[in-house]
């Protein structure tokens, strides 16, 4: 059961990164997931008044608010038409609508879930972060880091030219994926992630051409990839997973039975 | 901590702790029709409007309600009533525990998308749990409503 002694609404990133320094502090996000932990919190830190729910379009990248819901991101008509509906594609099956209509982009990717369709689907369009105080690092990098204390603000989708597919198994059609892919083809590389391993997602980069076929892309992915087990999969059945998703993910990006 | 906030149209201000859920409060309110099913975010049972927005109410602290408009199926009669006599008569539910997180997440959809397809309505409502009626009666009897309505039979 989650308990929480004291409720901080910060009126400053400041007030917030100072508070969520404390021992036992947590800032939060959607809480859906925190609240399924059994945990006390001395303080809970909602960064509700400090303006980080929204989408701002820059020109050449997206500037994504901490606290921008998930519904918020599948809905937009920008983010739909510029990254070819891949976002919606990988967030529509978390859960309901209601539930998206909680969870934020913030919470999604701070906690880095072994099960996050999110991280998988921002890794694979060059996502970074933005950190405060220390600021902006790539979404792999953060992947890597632990023990961040730091407050995390927003998400940058930089926009380029891109051909987009998003493929993930679940055992049930609203659980969580037991594995999910994302590939992302660019005029000079083509990006495959692959997520709910059940670890972080990771990402490969591969020439835009001359990788292989959609087939052998995904063997040398599936051999390199790191698995594990858990209640909804094996990691030999993640493996064969891998094999057939990145598959079909590379297909629909280089246009199906194409060789890249 | 003190709150206010307006329930179903009513400015109200109490007292909670911390760590109160949003369910909890509006039950403590009078307002029945919100029920805990899962308490785990995925059975949509809890389903309330803050600021028009459909929420899992087991997931919301009520402090962060402070300030904002909750709307219950208590605050919503005049406009669910047609919805849910008219479900009644086709038969579209059984033991009717899912029914007011079911009506309000409908009554959301249909504010955002007065005209669904069959698989809007299937992908909206993805996260309303039903353990009797295996949804394909809630999906007839929302195609029935709407067919009624754009033939003026209500």
């Amino acid at each position: 059961m989650l308990t929480i002694d004291r409720y901080l609404r910060a009126s400053s990133l400041e007030e917030a990164y100072e508070a969520a320094q404390k021992k036992n502090s947590a800032v939060l996000g959607g809480m859906l997931w925190l609240r399924l932990s059994h945990r006390h919190v001395s303080t809970a830190i909602d960064l509700s008044a400090l303006g980080l729910c929204g989408v701002e379009d820059l020109g050449d990248r997206y500037r994504i608010g901490a606290y921008t819901t998930l519904r918020m991101l599948e809905t937009h008509e920008g983010l739909h038409r510029d990254f070819g509906g891949v976002i919606g594609d990988a967030l529509r099956d978390i859960v309901g609508v209601q539930f998206r209509n909680l969870a934020t982009v913030g919470g999604s990717v701070f906690g880095r879930f072994g099960f996050s369709d999110v991280v998988t689907v921002f890794l694979a369009l060059g996502a970074s972060v933005e950190l405060y105080p220390s600021g902006t690092v790539s979404l792999e990098t953060f992947c890597g880091m632990r023990g961040v204390k730091d407050i995390l603000t927003h998400v940058i989708l930089p926009k380029r030219q891109v051909r987009t597919a998003y493929r993930a198994m679940r055992n049930t059609a609203t659980d969580f994926p037991s594995l999910n892919v994302c590939a992302v083809l660019a005029e000079d590389a083509l990006t495959v992630t692959v997520g709910a391993r059940p670890l972080c997602a990771v990402a490969y980069r591969l020439p835009a051409a001359g990788a292989g076929t959609a087939e052998e892309i995904a063997e040398k992915i599936a051999k390199e990839t790191v698995f594990a087990s858990n209640s909804r999969a094996s990691e030999t059945y993640r493996r064969h997973l891998c094999r057939v998703l990145v598959a079909r993910a590379v297909d629909d990006v280089y246009g199906k039975g194409g060789e890249s | 901590m003190e709150i206010t906030l307006t329930l179903n149209g009513r400015r109200i201000t109490a007292s909670v702790a911390a760590d109160t859920v949003l369910l909890d409060f509006l039950r403590a309110h009078g307002c029945a029709s919100v029920k805990c099913g899962c308490e785990t975010s995925g059975c949509g049972l809890c389903t309330v409007f803050l600021d028009d927005t459909p929420v899992l109410s087991c997931s919301v602290l009520a402090v962060r309600a402070d300030g904002h408009r909750v709307t219950t199926l208590e605050g919503l009669e005049a406009e669910a009533s047609e919805f849910v006599t008219f479900i009644a008569d086709q038969g579209a539910e059984q033991c009717g525990f899912c029914n007011p997180g079911f009506v309000m997440n409908t009554i959301a959809l249909l504010r955002e998308n007065p005209d669904p397809t069959d698989e809007e309505i299937r992908a909206y409502l993805a996260g309303n749990l039903c353990r009797c009626s295996g949804y394909e009666g809630q999906t007839r009897g929302i195609r029935a409503y709407l067919n009624a309505k754009k033939e003026g039979r209500l």
